[in-house]
């Protein structure tokens, strides 16, 4: 060896059995999971973001278009959704919690329930999913703008309100015109939604490892970080949910 | 002397011998050495395809290949260039071997994490090529929308899929740098004590990691689009197809700096130790790397001049755009600064290293150039623009590329290459690059367009010129395969230090042990020290 390399004194304690070999000390470990984390959902902010900017550029152009489109999606089902999904946070940090605190079974429960409260939030979703379905709501050669409006119609006879407060406001968009903008609607509500569920499937994949983890005892106050880092990706997707409602369902709402 | 020296007996090589010991290995050394062996592959399978466009464009009629068939020919030379071979390139190969050595680490911080990028390269690898063998895709490596999203009857989907999926792998890699570099550095390796190779990597791994989602989530627009019948771009609908065009090149436009930054970061090592001089502007080299890395990220429209953009923002993107060529003359000044008085040196890396600086100089100022608003009306979609991104990244690109491998072979496998025809070659390379890509400036300028496989007879000339020069420059690729190869076996031992260098990791053994280092180094020098601490020339254990 060269003048250019001293060998710095080695200290040779107890390593934690989650120590890998290439780190010298845990808390570099950790530092550098929580970082590579930081990066990764910077990288999913800018996943979503395309579609974030797609979303702003059409709602800018076909404003109205959009807002009668938001007004074929449940408000109750989103905002069941938006509580369930904000609950599930609260119940993740309750298992971070559990994890720095040497509870193994608190963490498990907490685990699992976060787990059930995301598959309802999916369970949700295949309802509201069947719904478009069902009203040729779907984008593509089967997309029927108008037909919602006709099976109200037919359905409910003289008394049926197509959408919601439809008869106080006059619309400047022909029937053609709506039938072609709101697919623009529909796509980003469908590859937007879609993918923030494809990111609530991974997470609960996820969970189930880490659960397996925790019940076999692997976590302890020195070393929680698996979970921590679960942690953070849940609350991203929650967070992506949290500006998807208003965006999707609630653009105009209010008339 | 040379003779007297001997591989040492336990490295990284020897370290086990079966295929599983490859296969998941979590050592950074041996996963670069896959994904050498992996873009080397691609490298050739897209070199075929430009032999088929070399050969087309040796007459002016359309002969050899139909028009769909050269569609396809000019789209899978660019997409596997491009997506699997010079954004895999220095990073995956170099910058995954030597930055935890440059830095005084054991391995990158998420060694699994990086054998997952290379699997995840594979897989992406395997859907483009499926979709090559079962017909191609014909949309040229841009995909505009709507010929992508309806009109072509190729393979866009898988193609879009391998390209996604081989996305990831390129995150993957700029994440584990970034944590690499910030919580992995040796004590003493303090930010200014990085090699400037380490910087040009940092740099790098944002615009990796910022840009590529980018180009994911456009991709799945697309495939959406195409696949499902949704309607983001479909102007049918209501949708733009230039939105589709802004989305890509916001992606692609920082994208061909990840392909010239690491490019600059192995110019900046070679400069500096075959001139036996310490960098000129040590921390000007460096910020220019973050510089061209935010520059990068505002530029993109220039790219859709005449896309039907606002006449504003033309204007706007035009001028962004000549911006981006300050960092990057600062980088050739410092490194002529460098070379200044220097004790230079014409060994292998350096020949590449001279030639990186003419080509890389022509390249970007052709890009001054395009980027001019009015002139760019002209030359838009012309040879003119194929010759000046040739001119970069595989003027630029292969060169530090090919430049940096012939430096660190040594460290790599131990060996020293022949250095005879190491030479040729390079010489080849440059020779060969000039004949093929210096025609097509001016025939680009006549107003010869691209992606056409016929052009006008007195065209003739200059493209016969342009396909001899390709087969100059492809000869000269093959070499290096060949002594490459022989050096395994038969190649002089090289030593820790064969050149000279001042890099830590020419400290370590060569080939390295598989923990690189036994004991943690503290650094106590500052970087490219030549001209103060005494390096003995060719240095021994
Ligand atoms: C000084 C910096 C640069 C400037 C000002 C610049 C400018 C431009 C402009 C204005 C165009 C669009 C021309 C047109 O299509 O009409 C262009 C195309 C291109 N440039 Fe550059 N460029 C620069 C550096 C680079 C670098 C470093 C690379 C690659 C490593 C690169 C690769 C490309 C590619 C691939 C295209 C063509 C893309 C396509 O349409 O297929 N450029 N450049
Ligand atoms: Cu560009």
């Amino acid at each position: 060896m060269s003048n250019a390399v001293a060998q710095a004194d080695h200290h040779a304690h107890a390593h934690h059995p989650a120590q890998q070999h290439h780190f010298d000390t845990m808390p570099q470990q950790k530092e550098a999971a929580v970082l590579g984390m930081w990066v990764f959902l910077l990288t999913e902010i800018l996943f979503f973001g395309g579609l974030f900017a797609a979303y702003m550029i059409y709602r800018v152009w076909y404003f109205e278009a959009f807002a009668e489109a938001s007004r074929r999606l449940s408000l109750f089902w989103g905002g069941l959704n938006t509580a369930v999904l904000i609950g599930s946070s609260l119940t993740m940090a309750m298992a971070v919690r559990g994890a720095q605190t040497n509870k193994r079974t608190a963490t498990v429960n907490w685990l699992i329930l976060t787990m059930i409260l995301g598959a309802v939030f999916l369970g949700v979703k295949v309802i509201e999913y069947q719904d478009k379905f069902a009203n040729y709501e779907v984008p593509g050669a089967t997309y029927n703008w108008m037909y919602h409006d006709e099976r109200a119609a037919a359905a409910g006879g003289e008394h049926a309100a197509p959408a919601p407060g439809a008869a106080h406001r006059q619309l400047a968009l022909s029937p053609g015109q709506l039938q072609r903008t709101t697919q623009i609607y529909f796509s980003l509500y469908f590859t937007m939604t879609g993918l923030h569920a494809l990111h609530m499937i991974i997470g609960i994949g996820l969970m189930s490892v880490i659960t397996w983890m925790a019940w076999q005892g692997k976590f302890d106050d020195q070393y929680y970080t698996p979970v921590e880092m679960s942690g953070l990706y849940w609350h991203f997707v929650d967070i992506v949910w949290i500006f998807l409602f208003p965006l999707l369902y609630l653009v105009e709402r209010h008339q | 002397m040379l003779d007297t020296l001997k591989i040492p007996g336990r490295h990284y090589l020897n370290d086990g011998h079966s295929l599983r010991s490859w296969l998941f290995t979590k050592d950074h050394k041996r996963i670069a050495i896959m994904y050498l062996m992996s873009i080397s592959i691609m490298f050739f399978i897209g070199g075929m395809f430009a032999v088929g466009i070399r050969f087309e464009l040796a007459t002016p009629q359309g002969d050899f290949v139909t028009a769909d068939t050269y569609n396809k020919f000019f789209t899978m030379h660019g997409v596997i260039m491009v997506f699997f071979f010079l954004i895999p390139s220095i990073p995956a190969v170099l910058g995954n071997f030597l930055i935890p050595p440059m830095i005084g680490a054991k391995d990158l911080a998420f060694p699994r994490i990086n054998l997952l990028s290379l699997y995840i390269f594979w897989i992406g690898a395997a859907f483009t090529l499926y979709s090559m063998v079962v017909g191609g895709v014909d949309t040229g490596w841009t995909f505009y929308t709507p010929y992508s999203a309806t009109a072509s009857n190729t393979s866009v989907v898988p193609t879009a899929v391998g390209i996604f999926i081989a996305g990831f792998s390129s995150i993957l890699t700029g994440l584990n740098f970034i944590v690499t570099i910030h919580r992995m550095r040796a004590p003493g390796m303090t930010w200014f004590r990085l090699p400037l190779f380490v910087w040009a990597h940092y740099a790098t791994s944002l615009v990796q990691v910022l840009g590529t989602p980018v180009i994911a989530i456009t991709l799945v627009m697309l495939g959406v689009e195409r696949g499902l019948g949704f309607g983001i771009f479909d102007a049918a609908r209501g949708g733009d197809p230039v939105l589709f065009q802004h989305l890509f090149w916001f992606y692609s436009h920082p994208a061909v700096y990840i392909m010239i930054l690491p490019a600059l970061g192995v110019q900046s090592e070679l400069i500096s130790t075959f001139s036996r001089k310490t960098i000129f502007g040590y921390s000007f080299v460096a910020f220019s790397s973050l510089a061209i890395a935010v520059f990068g990220f505002i530029v993109w429209a220039h790219h859709m001049f005449v896309a039907g953009i606002s006449t504003y923002a033309a204007m706007v993107f035009s001028f962004l755009s000549f911006s981006v060529a300050i960092p990057s003359a600062v980088k050739v000044f410092n490194w002529s600064a460098t070379l200044y008085k220097g004790s230079v040196s014409f060994d292998t890396p350096m020949l590449y290293a001279y030639g990186f600086m003419g080509l890389f100089a022509i390249g970007g100022l052709t890009g001054l150039f395009l980027a001019t608003l009015g002139l760019d009306v002209h030359m838009h979609d012309t040879y003119f623009v194929v010759a000046h991104f040739h001119y970069i990244m595989v003027g630029g690109a292969i060169m530090g590329y090919l430049g940096g491998l012939h430096f660190w072979w040594p460290k790599m496998t131990g060996r020293m290459y022949s250095e005879f025809f190491s030479r040729v070659s390079a010489i080849m390379v440059f020779v060969g690059f000039n004949v093929t890509f210096f025609p097509q400036f001016v025939v680009g300028y006549l107003g010869m367009p691209r992606r056409y496989h016929s052009y006008p007879d007195e065209m003739q000339v200059l493209n016969v010129m342009s396909s001899a020069g390709a087969t100059v420059l492809g000869l000269g690729y093959v070499l290096p395969v060949l002594y490459f190869l022989y050096s395994l076996r038969r190649g002089a031992v090289a030593g820790p230090n064969p050149w000279g260098a001042s890099g830590l990791e020419w400290h370590l053994q060569s080939p390295p042990l598989t923990e690189n280092f036994v004991e943690v180094p503290e650094v106590i020098n500052e970087p490219y020290e030549y001209e103060h601490s005494v390096v003995k020339e060719k240095e021994r254990v």
